[in-house]
């Protein structure tokens, strides 16, 4: 071969190594777009799950039979393809539709109540059961410094007829 | 005509109730009893009375009288009979009827007991029964009569009133909207009767406490009264709940059995504080403690009761708005306030009258543990009232509607349910008045190695789900403690007696039915909590649109589209019907047949699931009926819901075991009243003083 053979030669298998690149370039591609052009009914609903119908009552969006369900659905699955996030999605509807369509209420302002009310409320039913359970030890003690003071011989004796009776009653 | 009987017969029931209760006043503040046996007599009316109204309508409805507008509403010509039958429950006016109608059956039946013994009691029992009554009836006669009709008028417009304006006539249209087809199914028809029989029968423990408030007793004999009652009240109530979330999951079509929606918490509020009494009762039976707190209890519960009629029925879920524009709203809330103020007014008025008898003894004792049992039954109810109430709150006072979703309630009750499950399984250890950690311990520790093993088992088998593990672990212990219970009680026959192990069992299940009614109760719990935590935890869908011959998989499961059919039937309805064959790993599991009904009068689909179940999962699979249904190519959405069923055998499980508590003991009856010892001993109708 000559000089300018190898030279041309370099040169196709540089064009065509480039081509090579290009093409699975071209087709990885593909690839990525073919997955967002098609989004999976699974993946529009894993996104209307979270969502509420914003003019049903209570009914999630995933489920919602109405046809204007069905249009935000495919909605959802148009901002899937132009390549939306879920979070960006969700928010794009709460700017629509307003808070009413998110399956919590958003913890700001009054909402605050809704997060904060029912554990205060349990606290303070434990301190009502936990200040009851403190008259049993107040009281119990009281018992036992009492039946020390006695002759226990007897006390023993009613004590172990008085369990028997309570572990017939349990039985029969 | 019968229109007319029919609303005459309303009012003058309601005339005859107003009369009880003035009557029970009189004869009760003059200590007549002759006003008193009348008030009690016209109680009793009541119920023929309601039962000719109730004829009436039935008769309307079935004979296609769609000039009254309730019969137009909620039947049609194609509806089969039966179906024309239990719309009298299918719509606002009928089923506060219907309601009417079972209060005064119960207000009825608690006048006939002999009342020798508690005759200080009859007159405030009978005045809380007719209020009650008398509201309904005052709601039904004003508000929403059934009875109303459609007339045109001479200047050629149109009517909906009781009687005949002048010059007009009855407008006779061909046929009626029919009954909403999500109401066309078994369980819905059975759901409202057991929710309506559940709440009106908490009523009568609820007269029964205020009439021992007012009289100032302050002894249990209200409790031991009403406790049957109590219990086949909380059994009808339970059923209708599980009826609601069994047609939920059949006729939905989202593959779940309940969503947190604020009607359906309606129901669970009284069954919260409801289960709340029916255990904190056992404590003052037993203790003479609580008495106040049985009170309070039982005023909530009957609050939530009518607070449950009223949030079912007055449209004020769907908004505040819609609410104020039936007079019935304002009328109930009125209503739900002044009786919760003025119960709680007389309470306050005998709160030191009823101190407790006894002290609690011991942190680990029986009643300690119901205490907090109450605590935690009452935190999930403060849970599920506020989610429930707090989208109506922000609406009115920001204007902004929210959402408070299945998130929130499973995150809060969640923990709570795990506790309550802990709690049934270490409570039936512990001994009333005193337990020890030595002695509880020495009790739990084989079911609790029992529960040990079968987490490992689980974890092993490839469960990480935590919450999940925690469920199954309380769940289990607390099923192997009940066994365990059995097993106790059958061994010791079995020693005592010589009696053979299933012997032993009936005979023991026989003596103490309460209590062992209450253990296969507390069973039933398990099998719904397994049921609730497999479909929770590890439910899977899936959808996609397929041609004939295209399969969907899930959870191992194929399922195969094979072909559709549309056709009309003789009901009134379109059906899309489509065949699909289901295999796993290979073998051939049957067919499945979702499908697609629309109604014709209604113009509204139903989707109607094909569903695979056993012990084991169900494989739902629905027509998703919103896609373009054909032969051509369907969509469908495939559920696996692991242990569902579970749900279900609870269910059946928790009536046989309410039957068994309930059911009347021969020998350990109420002390029988001393005419009623004469009688029995020597035939004579002398009675003692």
């Amino acid at each position: 071969m000559n000089y300018k053979n190898i030279v041309f030669l370099r040169i196709k298998i540089l064009i065509g190594f480039f081509a090579l690149i290009f093409l699975l370039l071209l087709i990885s591609f593909n690839n990525v777009i073919a997955q967002n052009d098609y989004p999976t009914d699974d993946q529009v609903n894993a996104i209307a799950k979270e969502l509420y119908c914003p003019v049903c009552e209570n009914t999630p969006l995933d489920v919602c039979p109405t046809q204007a369900c069905a249009q935000w659905r495919a909605l959802i699955k148009e901002k899937l393809i132009a390549g939306w996030s879920k979070e960006e999605i969700k928010q794009y509807f709460v700017d629509q539709y307003g808070d009413r369509v998110l399956a919590q209420p958003p913890a700001r302002g009054l909402n605050w109540l809704v997060y904060i009310l029912p554990p205060v409320v349990f606290v303070g039913g434990i301190v009502v059961v936990y200040l009851n359970l403190k008259k049993i030890k107040k009281s119990s003690e009281k018992v036992v410094q009492v039946s020390n003071n006695n002759n226990d011989k007897y006390l023993k004796e009613m004590e172990e007829a008085l369990n028997v009776l309570n572990n017939e009653e349990d039985l029969s | 005509m019968l229109p007319n009987l029919g609303y005459g017969t309303l009012v003058i029931t309601l005339i005859v109730s107003i009369y009880a209760i003035v009557s029970a006043v009189i004869g009760e503040r003059k200590n007549l009893y002759k006003y008193v046996e009348s008030a009690r007599l016209a109680l009793l009316l009541t119920f023929p009375l309601l039962t000719l109204a109730v004829i009436s309508i039935v008769i309307l409805l079935v004979n296609q009288n769609y000039e009254v507008q309730y019969v137009y509403n909620v039947t049609s010509s194609t509806m089969p009979t039966y179906l024309k039958v239990t719309a009298l429950w299918g719509g606002q006016a009928g089923s506060l009827v219907f309601w009417a109608w079972l209060m005064a059956a119960f207000g009825s039946a608690v006048t006939l007991r002999k009342w020798d013994r508690d005759h200080d009691l009859l007159p405030w029992v009978i005045i809380v029964s007719s209020v009650t009554l008398a509201f309904f009836l005052i709601m039904i006669v004003v508000f929403e009569n059934p009875f109303i009709r459609f007339w045109t008028l001479p200047s050629g417009g149109e009517l909906v009133a009781m009687f005949a304006p002048a010059g007009s006539q009855l407008i006779h249209p061909f046929d009626g909207r029919g009954l909403n087809p999500l109401l066309r199914h078994p369980g819905m028809i059975i759901h409202p009767p057991m929710l309506y029989l559940g709440f009106v029968s908490f009523v009568i423990p609820y007269a029964f406490g205020m009439a021992a408030l007012i009289t100032g007793r302050t002894d249990d004999r209200w409790i031991r009264l009403t406790r049957r009652w109590t219990l086949v009240a909380w059994m009808f109530l339970s059923i209708g709940l599980i009826l609601g979330s069994r047609w939920s999951y059949d006729v939905l079509g989202w593959g779940g059995y309940w969503a947190w929606d604020p009607v359906e918490n309606a129901a669970f509020m009284p069954w919260l504080s409801g289960t709340a009494f029916l255990h904190s009762v056992m404590i003052q039976e037993k203790r003479g403690l609580f008495k106040r707190w049985n009170m309070i209890l039982v005023i909530i519960t009957y609050s939530l009761v009518i607070f449950g009629t009223f949030l079912t029925r007055s449209g004020v879920l769907s908004s505040v708005h819609a609410f104020a524009q039936s007079a019935i709203g304002p009328m109930f809330f009125i209503f739900i306030g002044l009786s919760f103020i003025i119960s709680l007014a007389f309470l306050i008025k005998r709160w030191d009258d009823l101190r407790s008898e006894g002290v609690m003894t011991s942190l680990l004792s029986r009643e300690s543990l119901f205490l907090i049992n109450n605590l935690l039954f009452i935190g999930i109810l403060v849970v599920v009232f506020w989610g429930t109430v707090y989208p109506l709150i922000s609406e009115l006072f920001t204007g902004q509607k929210v959402t408070v979703g299945p998130p929130f309630y499973n995150s809060t009750t969640g923990p709570l349910f795990v506790g309550l499950l802990l709690l049934m399984g270490i409570a039936p250890l512990s001994a009333w008045g005193h337990s020890t950690w030595k002695t509880l311990g020495k009790a739990l520790w084989i079911p609790a190695i029992g529960s040990l093993i079968l987490i490992v088992v689980l974890f092993v088998s490839g469960v990480r789900s935590i919450g999940a593990l925690i469920g199954f672990t309380v769940a289990s212990l607390a099923a192997f403690v009940t066994i365990y219970e059995f097993w106790r009680g059958m061994k010791a026959r079995h020693k005592r007696n010589g009696e053979n192990y299933l012997v032993a069992l009936w005979k023991l299940t026989a003596r103490n039915r309460r209590r062992y009614g209450g253990y296969i109760i507390h069973l039933s719990v398990v099998f719904m909590a397994i049921g609730i935590i497999g479909i929770e935890f590890f439910q899977t869908e899936t959808q996609g649109r397929i041609a004939p011959g295209e399969s969907l998989s899930l959870a191992g499961y194929t399922v195969t589209y094979k072909n559709l059919a549309e056709f009309d039937v003789a009901d009134g309805r379109n059906v899309a019907r489509a065949v699909l064959s289901v295999s796993k790993n290979g073998k051939d599991l049957g067919e499945l047949y979702p499908r697609r009904d629309f109604y014709y009068d209604s113009q509204q689909p139903m989707t109607i699931p094909g569903v695979r179940s056993t012990v084991e999962d169900d494989l739902y699979v629905i027509l998703v009926n919103w896609e373009q249904i054909s032969s051509l190519g369907a969509t469908f959405k495939v559920f696996h819901n692991p242990l569902i069923n579970w749900l279900w055998y609870g269910g059946i499980l928790l009536v046989i075991g309410s039957f068994i508590a309930a059911w009347p003991d021969p020998e350990k009856e109420i002390e029988l009243a001393p005419s009623r010892i004469m009688r029995k001993e020597t035939g004579n109708l002398v009675s003692k003083p």
